[in-house]
């Protein structure tokens, strides 16, 4: 059933904002923290086990997959709704702002993704 | 007329879907034929989307883009927070356990040296521009971080209005570049497996940014990109008002 599947993710999408929320109150902090993250490692766990098979494969999974699948129209959708003539019109400091954020952030990727791969490596190979 | 807005009106969730699958179809239809495929058709389809959300904005004055024209208010509800994640947590289905351990530190490294590095760069900005105060920084350089970091910390720590706009504007820069900018970097900053991806979605924070920055990169990705930048805004939340404020007005 494919309903198996959609109400699966839907169960981790809310225990995952649920315990977002309370992470977010004991830091006190006015935010979700992680919860969509957290229901992401809730449907991992649940596809990576059997217990929950009956909820993943054949149909029920189709439901799973039809959502994921949504993913690119949906990001379409909100690309479509961005405040884009706000960020436009928030001048010069707005803009040099971001985009140093972005240049930066961009030049550190190569450099953070090296960590924990090294000693890693080295494990696997013979 | 009338009936024309009544049907679309009434039906707005359905009219989106119609709407996005006309535009995907166009996109990777033109993404085939103009650059064969060196672009990718969601690269199009989400900047096609961005300069609708930039023409919706400028005719409605509202803030939602293009889902502010009547007729297009499906958008919101598709293109939404809660469908968003929906769909996000959905992409992670079929991610083997071990792939986001094997990146776990670095993940966890990303997300905090993101949050740091871009509200040092929005300081320096801000201080660049002539700002002197401790709030006024803080709340700039909160607004390169996220665009919700932004006005959270500003509000917290009173900032002025004007500088909590400000803050909400360089966000949203960030964000929309980052949807722009990450399938054009890709390949130089070796965002091509999971691992790096994780450290991406950590670097860059912005949800939606990264969202649709993977989705136009490579859509594998995704789900390691999105596992990290859904914890970025809340870290964010949390450093702002308090460490990075103290660190602040400690030198202002």
């Amino acid at each position: 059933m494919i309903i198996y599947g959609v109400g699966l993710l839907s169960i981790c999408l809310i225990f995952g904002m649920l315990i977002g929320e309370v992470l977010g109150v004991l830091l006190g902090v006015q935010a979700n923290v992680g919860g969509v993250g957290i229901a992401m490692l809730f449907l991992v766990f649940a596809s990576n086990s059997d217990f929950f098979k009956s909820l993943t494969r054949d149909a029920a999974g189709e439901g799973i997959r039809f959502w994921s699948a949504m993913y690119i129209p949906i990001v379409v959708a909100m690309a479509a709704q961005q405040n884009v003539a706000a960020a436009l019109d928030g001048g010069l400091l707005a803009l040099v702002a971001g985009v140093a954020a972005v240049v930066v952030s961009f030049l550190l990727v190569p450099v953070l993704s090296k960590i924990g791969t090294g000693p890693s490596s080295t494990h696997s190979e013979p | 007329m009338e009936i024309i807005e009544t049907v679309f009106v009434r039906n707005n969730l359905i009219v989106a879907f119609a709407v996005v699958g006309c535009v995907t179809w166009i996109s990777y239809f033109l993404a085939k034929k103009l650059t064969n495929n060196r672009i990718h058709g969601s690269a199009i389809a989400i900047a096609l989307g961005l300069v609708a959300a930039y023409y919706g904005g400028i005719t409605t004055g509202g803030s939602k883009g293009v889902a502010d024209i009547a007729l297009l208010g499906g958008i919101g509800l598709m293109g939404g927070g809660m469908m968003r994640d929906f769909a996000i947590v959905a992409t992670a289905f079929g991610v083997q356990f071990s792939e986001l351990r094997k990146a776990g530190l670095a993940g966890v490294i990303s997300i905090f040296a993101g949050v740091i590095v871009s509200f040092v760069v929005g300081a320096v900005v801000a201080i660049l521009f002539g700002y002197t105060d401790a709030a006024s920084i803080t709340t700039i350089g909160a607004g390169a971080v996220t665009y919700i970091v932004g006005p959270v910390t500003g509000e917290a720590i009173g900032a002025s209005n004007e500088v909590i706009t400000l803050s909400v504007a360089a966000g949203l820069v960030k964000s929309i570049l980052v949807m722009i900018g990450t399938p054009l970097v890709a390949t130089y900053i070796g965002l091509n497996n999971p691992q790096s991806a994780m450290v991406f979605g950590g670097l860059m924070g912005t949800t939606s940014g990264v969202a649709a920055g993977l989705a136009a990169t490579d859509p594998r990705l995704v789900p390691y990109g999105a596992m990290t930048a859904t914890f970025y805004t809340g870290i964010g939340c949390l450093l702002g008002p308090s460490i990075l404020f103290f660190i602040v007005s400690s030198i202002y």
